[in-house]
């Protein structure tokens, strides 16, 4: 069942804290609700559910109007971050919760409901947990038992509010995968909030960067990595180097730090971000860039060497922080204090007057010696 | 109190003797306070039971078990247990309407609770009877339905319910406080009525501590006196209550039988708040998951 939210605003006293919200939700699919805390994703993934209601908008459910619709009768699954299992009650009584409160002509027999329970502790694979409380679980395992209680009842939608944000990092990682196997099972369309940007391009096909109350960029992972539309996305998306300075002689200069921007105009300020992995080092500078930094520290856990820098006669807020193979780093050998040229291939250009960046390709130019960006 | 509800949620730890503790005098505090203990608690037990010990088996037995005495009982149960299920209902009301919604002067009312333990128990006996009675603000309209409050059990019924109506509500406030919204949220997405939601998933959340507040107020109301001697008519073998009974023999100056009788109500208060406890911590245990 496809999701459409027309204009939503929310207003919670003077903090506004969604502001004309529209958005399309793909049917079967699995999009996250990805930002900051304050940005309104979870108030939004509320009023979908019906547990908070807007100001003004509607939400759709495959084309019918739901807005007036009360949380019960909207037949969605909803996953809480704290679990909010119902504590008295055993794990097969809570899956069961949402058969039992089907109006009678509609619930299955007690029999029916016990083999559903069955088949659902099956597939959290928690079936020896039958007759435990909730107190006895360890989080991982409430959080599958809240799982399976939303998918109890069948709904058409499955929303889940930071699902795994009270879980450690190897459960976590366990969680995610399993959650989506079991969406690539059942395509049901689910909606997740989620503050962790890993988590949601990891697990997503869709995901929605919201910040300050607006949808920012609605984008698959791959295509919102690549080519995110704004400096929030960029900032919010892992880790960015940046330069700022001011475009002088078609080269963008800070201090002794410059990066050759052919055909740009001069005196105007400009910011250039680029991500770890479009960056390289090197002992030297070459004819495009001059970027000299001091090497930081150095981590070696991991598939890549990451190396974060300090910038050297010039300023950055952030230090810089590239990738190197581990061959790489056995034969070059950089060592902690020494000081390095930042070789960028692909950088993003945002300039003062423009939201959107344009993309600077470096190898293109050193290719094809042309000039025009 | 309720506080048996919180305490067992944190971590106990039974001795703390030897161990490094951020602040010292944990010998020094628990002296004091068994010391206490003592002297307001036992000492008076003690007296209580030294004093029916002057008493053989006999005489003992022959005293709790006078005819008038146990009509005492009798009424005296059954009105406690007529208030404090009286004060089970209207003090979760209470309690609810006092947690869940904003309205103006709520702090006043939640001030008013109180007021049962802070006013004297003769003032407050004084007041319902004249109130009460016949020609009373409330007994006049009474009267005409035909029921009469003053001056029989019912008035038993209500001076007790007056007096310990704050052990409910009081009990049953933190708990309503501490009930999360998720799961009423949670029960609510999965399908649920409102009756569903109130039954299911708050109602066993709240119902230790309802339970502790309803023993609380009977033990409570076991032992009043004060409240209930004006208004209760005072008629023996119908609306004599037992610590009426303890203090007609004081007047008699039959000291050893007035502590038989009121050891009788110690054993009645004990034996209820023991078993409450134990049924509790059962009840929590599950909940906790131990």
């Amino acid at each position: 069942m496809s999701i459409t939210i027309e204009k939503i605003n929310k207003a919670f006293g003077q903090f506004q804290a969604l502001n004309d919200v529209s958005l399309d939700i793909p049917e079967g699919q699995l999009t996250a609700l990805l930002g900051p805390s304050g940005s309104g994703k979870t108030t939004l993934l509320r009023i979908i559910a019906g547990l908070e209601s807007s100001d003004t908008g509607r939400v759709l459910f495959g084309g019918d109007d739901v807005s007036k619709l009360h949380v019960r009768d909207r037949n969605i699954g909803f996953v809480f971050q704290h679990y909010a299992l119902f504590r008295h009650l055993t794990v097969a009584e809570n899956i069961a919760f949402g058969l039992e409160s089907l109006p009678r002509k509609q619930r299955p027999s007690k029999q029916d409901i016990r083999q559903r329970v069955d088949k659902l502790l099956e597939m959290i694979q928690l079936p020896q947990l039958a007759n435990r409380y909730p107190a006895q679980l360890s989080g991982g395992q409430k959080q599958r038992v809240a799982l399976a209680r939303a998918l109890a009842t069948q709904p058409r939608i499955l929303l889940l509010d930071e699902p795994f944000g009270a879980l450690d990092a190897k459960v976590r990682k366990d969680l995610r995968r399993w959650l989506r196997a079991l969406h690539d099972e059942y395509h049901f369309t689910s909606i997740f909030v989620t503050h962790d940007q890993e988590e949601a391009l990891e697990l997503s096909d869709q995901v929605v960067v919201m910040s300050q109350g607006k949808v920012e960029q609605v984008d698959s992972p791959t295509e919102l990595y690549a080519r995110p539309d704004s400096r929030f996305v960029f900032d919010f998306l892992g880790h960015v180097n940046v330069l700022s300075g001011v475009v002088k002689g078609q080269k963008l200069t800070q201090g002794d730090a410059w990066v050759s921007l052919p055909g740009a105009k001069s005196d105007q300020e400009a910011q250039l971000y680029l991500r770890p992995h479009e960056v390289q080092l090197s002992r030297t500078a070459n004819a495009h860039a001059r970027l000299p930094l001091r090497i930081e520290s150095i981590s070696l856990i991991g598939s890549e060497v990451r190396i974060e820098l300090q910038p050297q006669g010039w300023q950055s807020t952030e230090l810089w922080e590239t990738g190197m193979s581990h061959a790489e780093f056995a034969s070059q050998n950089p060592a902690r204090g020494e000081l390095w040229y930042a070789v960028p291939n692909v950088g993003h250009l945002f300039f003062e007057d423009s939201h959107q960046p344009k993309t600077v390709d470096w190898h293109y130019q050193n290719a094809a010696n042309a000039s025009n960006m | 109190m309720s506080s048996s509800a919180q305490a067992s949620a944190a971590p106990v730890r039974r001795f703390a003797g030897r161990s490094k503790r951020v602040l010292p005098g944990f010998g020094l505090s628990l002296g004091i306070s068994l010391f206490f203990v003592s002297l307001v608690l036992l000492l008076p037990l003690t007296g209580l039971v030294v004093e029916t010990a002057g008493m053989t088996w006999d005489q003992f037995w022959f005293t709790v078990t006078d005819p008038r005495v146990v009509e005492s009982y009798k009424v005296t149960i059954w009105t406690a247990l007529a208030a404090s299920l009286f004060n089970g209902v209207f003090g979760l009301l209470l309690a609810w309407v006092l947690v869940r919604y904003e309205f103006p002067g709520k702090r006043l009312i939640d001030a008013v609770v109180d007021l049962p333990f802070a006013l004297p128990t003769a003032v407050a006996g004084i007041t319902l009877a004249t109130l009460f009675a016949q020609n009373g603000w409330y007994g006049q309209f009474l009267d005409k339905l035909g029921i009469e409050v003053a001056f029989t059990p019912i008035g038993i019924v209500v001076a007790m319910a007056f007096t310990s109506i704050p052990f409910v509500v009081r009990t049953v406030q933190p708990v309503l406080e501490e009930l999360s919204a998720a799961d009423e949220e949670a029960a609510v997405s999965l399908g649920a009525s409102d009756g569903r939601v109130f039954r299911k998933v708050i109602f066993p959340s709240l119902w230790p501590a309802l339970v502790t507040g309803i023993a609380l107020s009977f033990t409570r109301s076991l032992g009043e006196f004060g409240a209930i001697i004006f208004i209760a008519g005072n008629m023996p073998y119908v609306s004599e209550v037992t610590s009426l009974m303890i203090f007609i023999r004081l007047q008699e100056y039959d000291y050893a039988a007035a502590s038989a009788i009121a050891s009788m109500v110690l054993l009645a208060s004990l034996i209820l708040l023991f078993a409450i406890n134990i049924w509790q911590a059962r009840y929590l245990r599950r909940l906790e998951g131990r």
